[in-house]
């Protein structure tokens, strides 16, 4: 198969605009005539949804949540960037651009990023426009801050809740045309099945989660904004209810896998404390513009933290990253902060712990400055640890946390399956091999309200034949949800998918986590193998499929986890070299830093399904890098 | 730790209920309230039995989503989400009563899960303020004192969890309303739509059945993000200005293309 990623001619700053010029449009008086289907109400689906429905287009939305202000987006913390360049520090486009290009080591795909670098203003604009309370300075105009990777400060903040704040405006926003009468929204409504007539996306099967009724929903294009798959670690920043399962079972339908060994470890998470554990807490990494990171220098130091002497404590990314210190990026913090505790440096009752220190900040500023600044993340720390931070250092460890790798899309964020788009987290596009802070709210509102509303009407603007739910297509995906459905009920062993999903995600972490090997990664794709089996003969789930059956949902996302799990595996054994979030501990340098191959692997891989005996097929899409020179990323 | 629980089960909507006890043993003090019933599940699996139904997703008290009433206390004993109350809040031994909010405008749909799409329709009456995404104004030319922004995020910051609802004798949203109309009736952007706002979501209010403020307080004792009284004081004002400056009606339709 050959990838066509569609990219306009001309040069870079541009292709956009051409782009927008040439494409198709729909009349307003058509455009009520046109279904699209909104799978996730996040920042890039609540915003698809509410701009299409704005533009009169009949958008039916879907979440499974209870409301759609209740997507995982909310949970953000820090920011979202943007090159206002309000700091007069020279930001621009292409700086920000290269950070984020360079930030993703080299294996996003130019194009695309330089479109949401040139996006990122109009989503600042957009927001206070909806009434996002941004952060202010004393006069009034809009605050920014510094964040990881990047040497300007172009960060937008709402206090340490800038993801709930956006989101909220993309919901208000959604239910001001659901009040219109442009949008529908179904809560509580999962899609189990993509449904394909004559080549194109046409419609979705989902389930009624409160009355377990599946129904079928037929449109002229479906946009999946359904997030990403890092619950596929069990225990990770995301939500209990973040799912693969729209976009694995589109990937089952034909749709390629992009990356998918791309996943983030974020550095500033909160340590496990007990086997039980649900999930694990991020602390905003803008908490690394004045904590310090360290460990003690000597191993088994059990003294309190603030007894320990300053030469006794070693400022690990402050030593070895001298450049960027503690605001080194993502990839490199955690990894960073891993070898410490391999090394027995690590604190806290597992040995899987770092200091984060805000001593030196609070003597510098005053406790009232930091407290301005980080208040509700320090009470949040302490509501959680029971410790106070202004005290005690901080501890944290990395988690899980974000998926740079989804489906594949080509510039104008459709998959490799006419008619159907992923946006936000769902796709894979911008942001490589790491993604850099404060930048996946960007990536979310640009493809939203600014990128697919276009491309989708773009799509919708072609002639097409009308589509019935009581089309065969329609009968053959809904007997395979069924048909699923009836097999985990019918499994009738005595586990409850928590247990298989917390061992599987075990696997994972430790075996393709923050350094892999080839011997650990086929090791994990038989050890997952296992467990699936195991699942497929020991679950059990409560009986009664039409109604709500919280324990069904479940069972019904960790099956495809258990796939996805397998695919990643297979994408990590592949890619022989170490770049961003993915370290093969195999290709090295000699002072450990990660071992890019540019000539065999500046390229992205693209999965294809081959049925569930059958190993997944790779496709490569070569990236080229015109504007920003390939260089080993260093932030020494 | 080990605890009894007393939990609600209620097979569907406008079926009757009734407590089941359940003891659980060798809880970590460090795990949290849905932690611990995720080990219960997880037990009830193992014996073949129906697990407990209750809502959860962030776990990290900013979704909304969880909905628990604890002792009699909307989410639980501290004035956090039950996601963020953990089991050494308790003490060791006790009896523990887990219920679903009550109140007949967030029906029970299953044991612990309630439907609060009420809420919902409350903003969907005006929780916003009517702009399509397209071009706008340079955001710094209406600036906005950092005293100002700040006011607007202590309100702005609700979760939408309706604890305030389940904890008012009165089954008042009054907390819930008040908080997105202080938000966005302090903004500059929000002047235009100022009094048809607080109008329709009153109404709005009314039409959904929650009951009206009469002062008990016990939304903010409750509410997790700590959403100040002000907030209803700021509805009652900006509702009684529209009204006297001009007749309630139904806001103007937005204009689609």
């Amino acid at each position: 198969m050959k990838l066509h990623a569609k990219i306009p001619d001309g040069p870079i700053e541009h292709k956009w605009r051409t782009w927008l010029d040439a494409h198709k449009l729909v009349g307003p008086r058509n455009r009520a005539g046109k279904n699209v289907i909104v799978i996730g109400t996040g920042l890039a689906g609540g915003a698809a949804a509410a701009t299409l429905g704005a533009h009169g287009f009949k958008v039916k939305s879907f979440c499974f949540q209870d409301s759609p202000r209740r997507a995982h987006s909310i949970a953000a913390q820090g920011g979202i960037n943007a090159t206002k360049d309000f700091a007069n520090e020279g930001d621009s486009t292409r700086r920000l651009f290269a950070d984020t290009i360079k930030g993703g080591d080299f294996r996003s795909r130019e194009a695309n990023v330089w479109r949401l670098a040139e996006l990122s203003e109009n989503i600042i604009d957009q927001a206070v426009a909806q009434g996002v309370p941004f952060n202010r300075e004393y006069g009034g105009q809009l605050a920014t801050r510094s964040f990881g990777g990047v040497l300007v400060q172009r960060t937008f903040y709402s206090r340490g809740q800038t993801g709930q704040q956006l989101l909220l405006g993309a919901y208000q926003a959604l239910e001001h045309q659901v009040a219109a009468g442009n949008v529908s929204v179904h809560s509580r409504h999962e899609m189990l099945d993509i449904v394909i007539v004559d080549g194109e996306a046409r419609g979705v099967i989902v389930r009624d989660l409160v009355t377990g009724e599946i129904e079928r929903h037929a449109a002229e294009a479906v946009v999946l904004a359904s997030g990403g798959y890092t619950n596929v670690y069990y225990l990770s920043t995301n939500a209990m209810g973040s799912n693969v399962t729209a976009t694995w079972r589109a990937h089952r339908h034909g749709a390629l896998m992009a990356n998918p060994c791309f996943t983030q470890i974020h550095p500033t998470c909160i340590p496990q404390s007990g086997e039980y554990q649900s999930k694990l807490t991020l602390m905003s990494e803008s908490l690394r513009n004045d904590g310090r990171i360290w460990v003690p220098r000597k191993s088994g130091d059990d003294r309190r933290p603030a007894d320990i002497p300053e030469p006794e404590r070693l400022y690990f990314l402050e030593e070895r990253y001298p450049a960027f210190g503690n605001l080194a990026p993502r990839d490199i913090a955690s990894r960073a902060a891993k070898v410490v505790c391999d090394e027995g440096l690590g604190v806290g009752g597992t040995g899987r712990g770092v200091y984060l220190d805000f001593r030196d900040a609070i003597e510098q500023h005053g406790r009232e400055v930091i407290q301005d600044r980080y208040q509700n993340l320090f009470e949040m720390y302490e509501r959680i640890t029971g410790e106070n931070p202004y005290e005690t250092p901080m501890m944290i460890y990395p988690a899980p946390h974000y998926a740079m790798g989804g489906l594949w899309v080509d510039y104008e964020l459709q998959t490799t399956i006419p008619g159907l788009f992923a946006i936000g987290e769902a796709n894979f596009s911008d942001h490589g091999a790491n993604r850099l802070g404060a930048s996946a709210l960007m990536q979310a509102l640009a493809d939203g309200y600014f990128i697919a509303p276009h491309t989708v009407t773009n799509h919708m603007a072609a002639k097409r034949g009308e589509v019935s739910t009581s089309d065969s297509a329609f009968d053959a995906a809904q007997d395979d949800v069924e048909s699923h459905i009836a097999a985990l009920v019918d499994v009738g062993g005595s586990r409850s998918a928590q247990e298989f999903h917390r061992e599987m995600g075990n696997v994972m972490l430790d075996k393709c986590g923050m350094a892999r090997n080839a011997e650990g990664l086929n090791e994990a794709l038989c050890k997952v193998r296992e467990i699936k089996d195991e699942f497929w003969r020991d679950l059990r789930v409560d009986p009664g499929v039409e109604e709500l059956n919280q324990s069904l949902e479940y069972a019904n996302r960790v099956s495809d986890f258990l796939e996805m799990g397998e695919l990643l595996c297979h994408d990590a054994l592949r890619r022989e070299e170490s770049c961003g979030g993915h370290f093969r501990e195999e290709y090295e340098t000699e002072d450990g830093e990660a071992l890019r191959d540019d000539e065999n692997f500046a390229k992205v891989t693209a999965w294809q399904y081959q049925g569930e005996k059958g190993d997944p097929i790779p496709h490569d899409e070569q990236l080229d890098f015109e504007e920003v020179k390939l260089a080993t990323r260093s932030y020494k | 730790m080990n605890f009894k629980l007393e939990i609600w089960r209620q097979f569907e909507s406008g079926q009757d209920g009734a407590f089941e006890t359940f003891e659980v043993s060798g809880i970590d003090p460090e795990a949290s309230f849905l932690e611990m019933l995720d080990q219960l599940n997880e037990r009830l699996s193992h014996e073949k039995r129906r697990t407990v139904a209750f809502d959860s997703d962030c776990r990290e008290g900013i979704c909304g989503s969880c909905s628990l009433v604890i002792d009699g206390n909307p989410h639980g004993p501290r004035q956090v989400t039950s996601c963020q109350t953990y089991m050494r809040d308790f003490i060791d031994g006790a009896t523990i009563k887990v219920e679903p909010y009550r109140s007949t405008t967030l029906p029970v749909i299953r044991d612990l899960v309630t439907d609060r799409s009420a809420l919902d329709r409350v903003i969907e009456a005006g929780g916003y303020i009517s702009t399509t995404t397209g071009p706008q104004p340079d955001p710094n030319a209406m600036l906005v004192a950092p005293d100002v922004q700040e006011e607007v995020m202590d309100a702005a910051i609700c979760i939408g969890c309706g604890a305030c609802v389940a904890a008012c004798p009165n089954g008042a949203a009054m907390l819930f309303t008040g908080a997105k109309v202080t938000h966005l009736n302090l903004l500059p952007q929000g002047q235009p739509e100022r009094e048809s706002r607080a109008i329709s979501m009153v109404n709005q209010m009314d039409e959904e059945g929650f009951g009206g403020c009469t002062n008990y307080g016990e939304c903010a004792r409750v509410c997790p993000q700590e959403i100040s009284l002000d907030v209803i004081g700021m509805l009652n004002r900006e509702y009684r200005k529209a009204t006297v400056k001009k007749k309630p009606k139904a806001p103007p339709k937005m204009l689609t293309q």
